[in-house]
């Protein structure tokens, strides 16, 4: 407010008494408060009236400011609804934002007025900027106005069809705003969100998620097919969709797949105390028995394994949603690895410490195993907040064992004496949970307990006096040295409560102590009438169980007692006297129930259960708002129990034919035949994929290796394993290096099979996918580098009207070129080999990958970089050095090299602990390119604008054999870096680059002539490289 | 139309004394009587720190937080992750922070309209939309008197009036086109003693929390990466999103290119499980005699395990019983006051001389008639060690790609205490 007034002073001294009286209600909680100043406040709004009118942007901004300050304190100002909404088409980017404020808040009770503003937004809408193209939705939406919902539907379809990421992502946030105005748009709204699913852009997935949680949670079909890519973009998403996307995922998990943990559940529900004396080796043991009959869905493995590092998010929701995704689908002998990070969380702020501390207090219930090791995290400090010592206190008292009771109570002594009462009281009822529930401490607890029962505060005696009531119940046995110590007690305490409990104890054990019993009695009923309700009711039990024990001695008594009781002030009091008068006293009209008094008051009673508040908490989902109440908030989700057989895992499989379909439709009719032209379609989806999809298809290479055994005589099923496959487990994580060079040897064989034509179809299709595979497992290794380059070209996308896209590679060159033979490199042999991945150490960098191999009988230590010689402008990304390289091990690393789009040579010293070699890498020109993907109709335009100096042909041989258009494709690929342009004519054949340095285009076209010639022409700016290139591919087609 | 809606639904800020001084709606608007539910269960609990995170009403839930002597109180109608709504009110918080040099109630009041530009553009329809700091910073430009001043002049506004293109690049975190004429990369390495040591001065419980914050100042698109002596050590982390993360599971190198600005890098901890040296050792002897109305208090704090370097900025605090009406004291060195309202005690000791030992010596005046405290008060202790991180962790180097200059590269090493209490 004060700010305002400074904002006032500047303007003139008149308004400024105008300014106190506003002031004065501002510091009143309560609205109305402003009433009675509401005849200053009209002159006000008179005044902003005109601000905004003017025709100064500074009044009028000015204006909107006091405006927005008032809406914040919660003031009305909806009367200047028509004065403010002229401004929205205003120039100013500030005023224009506060009108969005006022009218996002008020919009919905001025309908009429609002629709004024529309057009404005309608317009927006089609700007070429992205940016204002979004706010323009969000603002929309945001007016709730249901006369808007056809023009809001209209506008949500086309931003979801937009070519910016971000708009998309409005979009997504708009459907759930559309959907909470007007839900009888559902069905449309899903269509869109179907759409929205399929997006790539890790920038969209959350919201849309979060969409499809708002406006559909049940139609988890929708995820199906998208739940692969879920799984792998999860990583790059940002944080807040990653919580939305892992408690959705979470929830599709445990409706798709088997439990891990089934055999477990016959061994019953874990807390009870049995399972207490169950080590973890037991557990794991349990686990590998039930994983001789259980195989886990490759699916369920890739969610588990892709969130696990999510554990190490700063983001103390995504930690806390990774730790419940793990709880609810994890193996058990796997969940542990999740209390580590849960403990870390205990050092964030007080409100994090407790909602983590309840999910680790419901956790610990069950397995105690997995929070033991961090015991000591959950001492009890002094500044400690009551409500998170009281936590931690639970918690601890759930993890005791044999093992650890006696730290534990050593710990609980300190805590009994806290100055911090509540805190001491709840200490009391921990150490009596501990004693009943490891038999070894019981004694050891309730002497502690005694010993309290001397502590000078009331309230710690009050609670050990209820505490030792509950112990003794359990084992009543030999006890009666306690009780005769607590009836000595009685004089001392005056809290109700503990005064109840030892007349109770006295009473129920009389037979025990004989001799105190009645005495204890006696003075009890001196003092009846000025004791509370609770300790009467309990003087009138003890009465009459000493009556029916004792009567000789306590028959006057008790009357006495009962006497008092009949005339007592409260009504409980005097309908029990007259409840066990009748009882126990026998008369004539007494019936036959007198007889079994002593049975009924004296009956053996069950000793309470000493349990965990916490215990029935496990049936909420971890981590959710009705976990923390205990109750079922409204819209919670239920999760559901594990199928018993799980549904078909192929639904998950993304077909190949998806976008395929849209392709073959631009293909021509013969290209279809072939299936091997479908691998093709596969891998250009994939290209358009985020490389980080690649896990799964990684995931089917390996499927695909294992199965071409069993396979390979059947060209037919070729296609259909080469798509994802599910039969067996696929746990192995092998390290990147020995799948790299297991693609190596992979298409070695590759070239020998060529040979041999006839198998080769089906084969090359195997081996290719393989080597796609590994190369992609490393993409994913790089994956957050990655997508960024996708992301990059998204917005490059919507820069350049080319709407041209830089594609993640089809085909990548096996080929090893040698750098450092081992002979001249004493043992360590180098090779290097371009992986055609956009390179993580910087967009114009060409990454190469080295596999370094030692070929001598001893390590060799610290690999590195030494002294480079490049050319001017051509820069180098060093590897890390390797300290150590093992005999017979290889290591690959990848290194990136801006060769500035020449083919000249890199050289560098390659040393180690105690040499250096030189060597030198030299690119092959076709490796200086990126593919890039673009419509034949996009080709072509680029094309014309790329003639003369800029175009280069030849007319080359084709050899017979290589004039089928999948030959075409593949040798061209092979020789070059190139993306397919899907071509409509059968004889051209077109692939669509840029070089990675400066980004020009390169296009490259084959037209197939009359007697197995054809014309090679290319396209692009860098017309030395384009004739380098030329001259490079001239022979690839005429080779047999 | 009452639909069910995710997410945050309302945020009001309340202040110490029960005044609601600003609210904001992202849907329709809910009113302030919400409130009054809050309200009761601050009543309930005993102090502010009580006050229940989550608290369920007929029609809504609040969740709230409480910092800098503001309570967040965020409306909810529908199940959602509580931490979710905690950590994004957190982040608020920061910002505000970040934007004003403090969170408090005047910076909020005195700057509503940034705060309200702030939050409409930190959530959408109650879902987080730009939080990192530099996106928000290249679409609201952080209020500095100079531009204060010159926007009243020129009238300008203190929006961006470029858009800003970092929430559409692959690397969020960061804006574009940064441009410094002396290029900087600071890193603060800081290791906090979490310690409680009982009675006979035996540890009970030590770890060492880390955190590496930096100060970053590079123009253009620097890829940094940043390497330790022993990585190992490092035995739980939690990054920056703009961490590689499978560059450190393979090489232990965090690898990443850095927001603008201040940030925190990486948060650690080295685990329990290794011995935690402790700097400090405490002699005390506080004694409160049996039907006396005073009481002994002798406190005499040493150097120990501080490999070689000074102790300073020691400050012991210590909350004594309620019978304690005042106390007596004379420090050899420092001062000490004791605040007869809160019971507490505090003596800022400074640097340790190993020479001669700091001492707080004295009596200790009692409640006549009230009886002796049982428990004796737990010291609280702070310190600081300037130059070094007791867990021994090392940077290696700092290499940095993708761009030509060379920048300049500091670290500092820091090692204070934590939440370090003594049992007495």
């Amino acid at each position: 407010m004060s700010g305002n007034g400074i904002g006032y002073g500047e303007q003139g001294g008149e308004v400024a008494p105008e300014l106190a009286q506003e002031a004065a209600p501002t510091t009143a909680p309560s609205v109305p408060a402003a009433f009675g100043l509401f005849s200053s406040d009209t002159k006000k709004n008179e005044d902003l009236k005109q601000m905004l009118e003017s025709s100064k942007d500074s009044a009028k901004l000015d204006a909107m400011k006091r405006i927005v300050g008032m809406i914040a304190k919660g003031k009305n100002a909806s009367e200047l609804f028509p004065a403010v909404v002229k401004n929205v088409a205003s120039k100013n980017i500030e005023i224009k934002k506060l009108v969005y404020v006022y009218l996002m808040r008020y919009a919905e009770e001025q309908q009429d007025l609002a629709l004024l503003s529309i057009s404005t937004f309608q317009r927006a809408l089609k700007d070429p900027n992205q940016l204002i193209r979004a706010s323009a939705l969000r603002v929309l939406s945001s007016i709730r106005v249901p006369i808007i919902v056809p023009i809001m539907m209209l506008a949500i379809k086309e931003a979801s069809s937009d070519l910016s990421p971000y708009v998309r992502k409005n979009a997504a946030h708009a459907i759930q705003k559309l959907y909470s105005l007007d839900p009888e748009q559902k069905e449309m709204l899903i269509e869109v969100i179907e759409k929205l699913l399929r997006d790539r852009s890790t920038l969209v997935a959350g919201s849309v998620v979060m969409a499809f949680e708002e406006v559909c949670p049940d139609r988890i079909d929708l995820i199906h097919k998208n739940y692969r890519k879920l799984c792998n973009l999860l990583v790059d998403v940002e944080e807040w969709g990653q919580v939305v996307i892992i408690h959705m995922l979470t929830r599709y998990a445990r409706t798709q797949f088997v439990s891990p943990w089934k055999t477990d559940e016959d061994v019953g529900d874990e807390y009870n105390e049995n399972n207490f004396y169950e080590s973890d080796e037991e557990q794991k043991e349990k686990d590998r028995k039930v994983k001789k009959t259980y195989t886990m869905d490759p699916d369920h493995r890739l969610l588990l394994r892709n969130t696990k590092p999510l554990l190490q998010s700063r983001n103390a929701a995504v930690v806390m949603a990774v730790a419940q995704l793990y709880w609810h689908l994890a193996p058990k002998s796997e969940a542990g690895i999740i209390s580590k990070s849960l403990v870390r969380l205990l050092r964030s702020n007080r409100e994090v410490q407790y909602i983590v501390l309840q999910n680790i207090a419901t956790m610990s219930i069950q397995r105690k195993g997995m929070f033991e090791p961090y015991l000591k995290s959950f001492y009890v400090r002094s500044t400690d907040p009551t409500m998170i010592k009281t936590l931690k206190l639970e918690i601890m008292t759930n993890l005791a064992n044999e093992a650890n009771i006696s730290t534990l109570l050593r710990e609980f002594q300190t805590y009994v004496k806290s100055q911090d009462k509540q805190f001491a009281a709840a200490t009391i009822q921990a150490i009596g949970r501990c004693a009943t529930n490891i038999s070894e401490v019981t004694d050891t607890c309730l002497n502690g307990l005694v010993c309290l029962l001397s502590n000078r505060d009331e309230i710690v005696v009050a609670e050990s006096v209820v505490v030792i009531k509950k112990l003794l119940q359990t084992q009543p046995a030999h006890h009666g040295e306690i009780i005769k110590h607590m009836a000595k007690l009685l004089d001392n305490i005056t809290v109700p409560v503990a005064r109840a409990s030892i007349l109770w104890l006295i009473g129920e054990y009389c037979e025990r102590v004989p001799k105190i019993a009645p005495d204890v009695l006696r003075k009890t009923a001196k003092s009846f009438t000025n004791e509370d309700d609770l300790v009467k009711l309990q003087i009138l039990n003890l009465g009459a169980k000493l009556y029916l024990t004792n009567s000789k001695q306590t028959k006057l008594l008790t009357q006495y007692v009962l006497n008092l009781g009949k005339y007592d002030q409260s009504y409980d009091i005097r309908d029990r006297t007259r409840f066990i008068r009748q009882l126990i006293v026998p008369n004539e009209k007494s019936g036959a129930l007198s007889k079994y008094a002593k049975k009924i008051f004296l009956a053996q009673k069950p000793a309470p259960l000493l349990e965990s508040p916490f215990k029935d908490r496990d049936h909420f989902q971890l981590g959710t708002l009705s976990h923390t109440l205990n109750s079922r908030a409204t819209g919670y989700l239920e999760l559901s129990d594990w199928p018993e057989v799980a549904p078909d895992p192929a639904v998950r499989n993304v077909e190949v034919a998806e976008s395929a379909k849209e392709w073959t439709a631009i293909l021509s009719k013969t290209k279809k035949e072939k299936p091997t032209e479908k691998f093709y379609s596969e891998s250009e989806e994939e290209e358009e994929d985020s490389a980080s999809t690649s896990a799964t298809e990684s995931e089917s290479g390996s499927e695909s290796e294992k199965e071409r055994k069993e396979e390979s005589s059947s060209n037919e099923s070729s296609e259909s394993s080469s798509s994802t496959g599910v039969s067996s487990d696929s746990e192995s994580e092998e390290s990147t290096e020995k799948k790299t060079s297991g693609a190596a040897e992979e298409s070695d064989s590759e070239d020998i099979k060529k040979k041999a034509k006839e198998i080769s179809k089906s084969r090359s299709t195997f081996s290719s996918s393989d080597t796609e595979s590994s190369s992609s497992e490393e993409s994913s290794s790089n994956s957050k580098s990655e997508s960024d380059s996708n992301n990059d070209s998204d917005t490059e996308k919507s820069r350049n009207a080319t709407s041209s896209k830089v594609t993640t590679q089809v085909f990548v060159p096996t080929k090893m070129h040698e750098m450092l033979h081992r002979m001249t490199g004493k043992g360590l042999s180098a090779h290097y080999q371009f992986s055609r991945q956009p390179c993580i150490f910087g967009d114009r960098m060409v990454s190469v990958q080295v596999t370094l191999t030692n070929t001598s009988d001893q390590k060799i230590e610290n690999i590195h970089i030494g002294e480079k010689k490049l050319p001017p402008g051509m820069r180098m990304h060093e590897f890390n050095p390797i300290e150590c390289l093992e005999p017979e091990r290889s290591v690959t690393v990848s290194m990136g090299i801006d060769f500035c789009d020449s083919t000249q040579t890199a050289s560098f010293q390659l040393c180690t602990k105690d040499d250096h070699f030189n060597v030198n890498i030299q690119p092959p020109v076709g490796e200086l390119l990126l593919p890039v993907t673009m419509s034949e109709k996009d080709f072509k335009k680029e094309q014309g604008m790329l003639t003369g100096m800029n175009e280069t042909s030849a007319t080359i041989d084709v050899a017979p054999q290589n004039s089928t258009s999948r030959v075409i494709t593949e040798r061209l690929m092979k020789a070059a870096n190139l993306g397919v342009v899907p071509s409509g004519q059968d004889k051209i054949h077109r692939f669509a680059a840029k070089t990675v340095h400066s980004g020009s285009l390169m296009l490259v076209t084959v037209e197939l002539k009359e007697s197995s010639t054809a014309q090679l022409i290319i396209n692009t700016e860098k017309t030395v490289i384009g004739s380098v290139l030329l001259r490079e591919l001239k022979p690839v087609l005429s080779q047999g | 139309m009452c639909f069910q809606q995710k997410m945050i639904h309302s945020l009001f800020l309340i202040n110490c004394s029960g005044d609601i001084f600003l609210e904001k709606h992202w849907k329709s608007v809910v009113s302030q009587s919400v409130c009054d539910y809050f309200f009761e269960a601050q009543e309930k609990a005993i102090d502010v720190e009580n006050v229940p995170p989550v608290i369920s009403t007929p029609h809504h839930y609040l969740i709230s937080i409480y910092r800098d002597k503001i309570f967040f109180v965020s409306v909810i109608q529908t199940e959602v992750p509580p931490l979710f709504v905690i950590e994004f009110l957190h982040r608020v918080a920061d910002t505000f922070q970040d934007y004003f040099g403090e969170c408090s109630e005047t910076a909020i009041k005195d700057n509503v309209v940034i705060v309200y530009e702030l939050l409409e553009e930190m959530l959408d329809n109650g879902f987080p939309l730009a939080t990192e700091s530099n996106i928000l910073k290249e679409l609201i430009k952080p209020p500095t008197i100079l531009r204060s001043v010159v926007n009243s002049i020129t009238g300008s506004s203190n929006v961006g009036d470029t858009l800003p293109t970092g929430q559409l690049s692959n690397i969020p975190w960061r804006r574009a086109g940064v441009k410094y004429t002396n290029n900087e990369a600071y890193f603060d390495v800081i290791e906090e003693i979490d310690a409680i040591i009982d009675k006979s001065g035996s540890t009970v419980f030590a770890e060492i929390q880390g955190v590496i914050d930096s100060c970053i100042k590079l123009s253009g698109m620097p890829d940094l990466s940043l390497s330790f002596m022993n990585p190992r050590l490092l035995d739980d982390v939690s990054f920056h999103p703009c961490i590689r993360f499978k560059r450190w599971e393979s090489e232990r190198v965090l690898s990443f290119i850095p927001p603008d600005g201040n940030f925190r890098l990486i948060s650690y901890r080295v685990s329990s499980q290794n011995l935690v040296a402790i700097p400090v050792y405490v002699k005390h002897l506080i004694s409160f005699k049996e039907n006396s109305s005073s009481g002994r208090f002798d406190v005499t704090i040493g150097p120990k395990q501080n490999m070689g370097k000074t102790v300073e900025g020691v400050v012991m605090t210590v909350h004594m019983p309620k019978a304690v009406l005042n106390m007596n004291l004379t420090a050899t060195q420092g001062s000490y006051t004791f605040d007869p309202v809160t019971k507490v005690l505090a003596w800022d000791v400074g640097k340790i001389t190993p020479q001669k030992l700091p001492n707080l010596k004295g009596i200790v005046n009692l409640q006549s008639g009230a009886p002796k405290p049982e428990e004796n008060p737990s010291l609280n202790i702070q310190f600081k060690i300037q130059q070094l991180a007791i867990s021994g962790l090392k940077v290696n180097r700092l290499d940095m790609y993708g761009e030509k200059y060379k920048p300049f590269k500091g670290v500092k090493y820091i090692t204070k205490a934590g939440k370090f209490q003594v049992r007495t």
